[in-house]
């Protein structure tokens, strides 16, 4: 299961056949593991990483870091919930250190993120305060390089 | 006017430059090309293993070592080669770090090889035998591996080779470009040919740590009464991703090895200190980046081989190193043929399997130290060029 989750982490679009190939199972195996961890809720979904900056569209993104107040027997799980709920969030997590905790917001423009803190974020009653980061340049998303690859050193052929 | 062709040497000029560069040239020029060529990881030194050559250089390890090597290295490589396949060397003597296995190579023929010396190779096979053979003023005498004996040397092609002129017999396994590899009982059907004689076996088990299926690689050294007949050679470039530090080593009897060290010490001093302070650190800390390595080149295995098959290339099923040696004859053209086409057509660079000897005709490496993104996309064009191929 284990190795079948690393060749989908590196490459989701590896067909059924080729995995079963490499793993020395059955396509039909390798269909019903899939199923399986799907069902498990261990595979979430399958995404595709794009470098949105070699587009038209315009794409924006920043870290805000949230200091909030934890709810009584709720912990911080109904503010992550809550936040999490918001469609131009991409990722909210529960940090240890200075900050509680991190999203990641994507938008068109630093504009619309900026109003997306003060009128989404900012209000909500156990955020005590805010601070956006916008990112700059983009070198590497989900372990792949995003705008060099680096070229093949090796002698093209060498006996 | 100088005359430099009559310059070099007559052994020189007489060993056979490699009919194939020219090849070589064509693709090295062309864009885009998808190579399924080389014969090195793609995996880069795991990066302890980088760090501990760091470490050395800020410590101003900068001078020659030992010309044995560093007496830490040898320990490791002795205690390594015991732990893995059953061997014992004695650190002190029985032990030479060299510039890469093929120093190693180099040096175990030029120690052994005198005139008129016959040095049994068989092909297809590593490249460097035959003109270091021939260099040394040895016969080469080739015996042809067989795709039906699954690319093994047979005891009968071995007893059929040998003659009282015989000295060494390179015994070149898991085996570039086939994937063949030697288990225990065809190593000791060879033993049985070997045993009693005054022959040598040069074992180049570079590839040692690459073999798939449940068993691991085992060294004709290890076979009863094949220690004393063997020198075993293995580096770090494959089995740890270390290529381009240039470290191997060769392990024998004190004798052998002593003449060996007295070659490396005037031609080459000693091994290059940074790689040798890395293999160090490789040695000790390395079985799990090796492991993951092992696994990683497995998967892309059965992905090449299980594609080159339902292409109808017949593709005998390497078990070692990370090539395989499909047959191309049912094209009806030759090896060199081949590739060309399928480099122009399709810019996807292979090599030839006569690079390896002529019995390597009818056949093609294929190397599979790719990720699986280029494999399916080399294995797509060369269905392409198959089916535009009547």
């Amino acid at each position: 299961m284990e190795k079948l989750l690393k060749l989908l982490d590196e490459n989701a679009r590896l067909s059924n056949e080729q995995m079963a190939v490499m793993l020395g199972m059955t396509p039909e195996e390798v269909a019903a593991e899939i199923d399986r961890l799907e069902k498990q809720g261990v595979i979430r979904g399958y995404k595709t990483v794009i470098n949105w900056d070699k587009t038209e569209r315009e794409y924006v993104t920043a870290l805000i870091e949230l200091k909030v107040t934890p709810k009584r027997d709720l912990g911080f799980d109904e503010i992550a919930h809550t936040i999490a709920a918001f469609e131009e969030v991409q990722d909210v997590y529960l940090m240890s250190g200075g900050f509680d905790v991190a999203v990641m917001l994507n938008g068109r423009t630093f504009q619309e993120i900026a109003m997306f803190v003060a009128k989404r974020l900012s209000p909500l009653e156990s955020v005590l305060s805010t601070a956006t980061h916008f990112v700059l340049s983009r070198y590497k998303e989900k372990g792949l390089l995003m705008n060099t690859v680096p070229p093949d050193e090796r002698r093209n052929i060498l006996l | 006017m100088m005359d430099y062709e009559n310059l070099m040497t007559e052994r020189l000029r007489r060993v056979k430059p490699s009919g194939i560069r020219r090849f070589f040239d064509i693709a090295a020029e062309m864009d885009d090309v998808i190579s399924l060529s080389v014969g090195e990881p793609d995996f880069m030194t795991p990066w302890h293993v980088r760090q501990a050559g760091i470490h050395s250089l800020e410590k101003g390890k900068t001078h020659y070592t030992s010309n044995s090597g560093l007496m830490e290295l040898r320990r490791e490589i002795s205690s390594y080669l015991s732990r893995r396949f059953h061997v014992s060397y004695h650190p002190e003597n029985e032990v030479l770090v060299t510039v890469g296995g093929s120093e190693a190579i180099d040096l175990c023929i030029r120690s052994l090889v005198d005139y008129g010396d016959e040095v049994i190779i068989p092909e297809p096979s590593f490249v460097c035998y035959r003109p270091i053979t021939e260099m040394a003023g040895g016969v080469p005498v080739i015996i042809e591996t067989k795709s039906e004996d699954r690319f093994r040397l047979t005891a009968e092609q071995l007893r059929n080779a040998i003659t009282p002129r015989t000295k060494l017999l390179i015994l070149p396994y898991p085996n570039n470009p086939t994937g063949a590899v030697m288990r225990r009982e065809h190593l000791e059907a060879i033993a049985e040919v070997i045993r009693g004689t005054n022959i040598m076996v040069l074992a180049d088990e570079i590839y040692g740590e690459l073999t798939y299926g449940k068993a691991c690689h085992e060294s004709i050294a290890s076979i009863e009464g094949m220690w004393e007949h063997t020198i075993l050679i293995s580096g770090f470039s494959k089995s740890y991703a270390m290529t381009g530090w240039r470290l191997g080593y060769a392990c024998g009897p004190k004798e052998i090895i002593g003449a060996m060290t007295k070659l490396h010490q005037f031609a080459i001093m000693s091994a290059p200190t940074t790689a040798q302070y890395a293999a160090v650190e490789a040695m000790r800390a390395g079985d799990g980046d090796i492991e993951s390595m092992r696994d990683e080149y497995d998967m892309r295995r059965r992905l090449i081989v299980e594609g080159l098959r339902s292409l109808g290339l017949d593709c005998f099923e390497p078990e070692g190193a990370f090539y395989c040696f499909p047959c191309i004859r049912s094209t009806g053209m030759d090896s060199e043929t081949f590739c060309e086409k399928l480099l122009y057509d399709q810019k996807v660079a292979l090599v030839p399997g006569n690079a390896f000897g002529e019995s390597g005709e009818g056949f093609v490496r294929v190397s599979y130290c790719y990720s699986t993104k280029h494999i399916i996309e080399a294995l797509k064009r060369i269905k392409k060029f198959l089916n535009a191929t009547p």
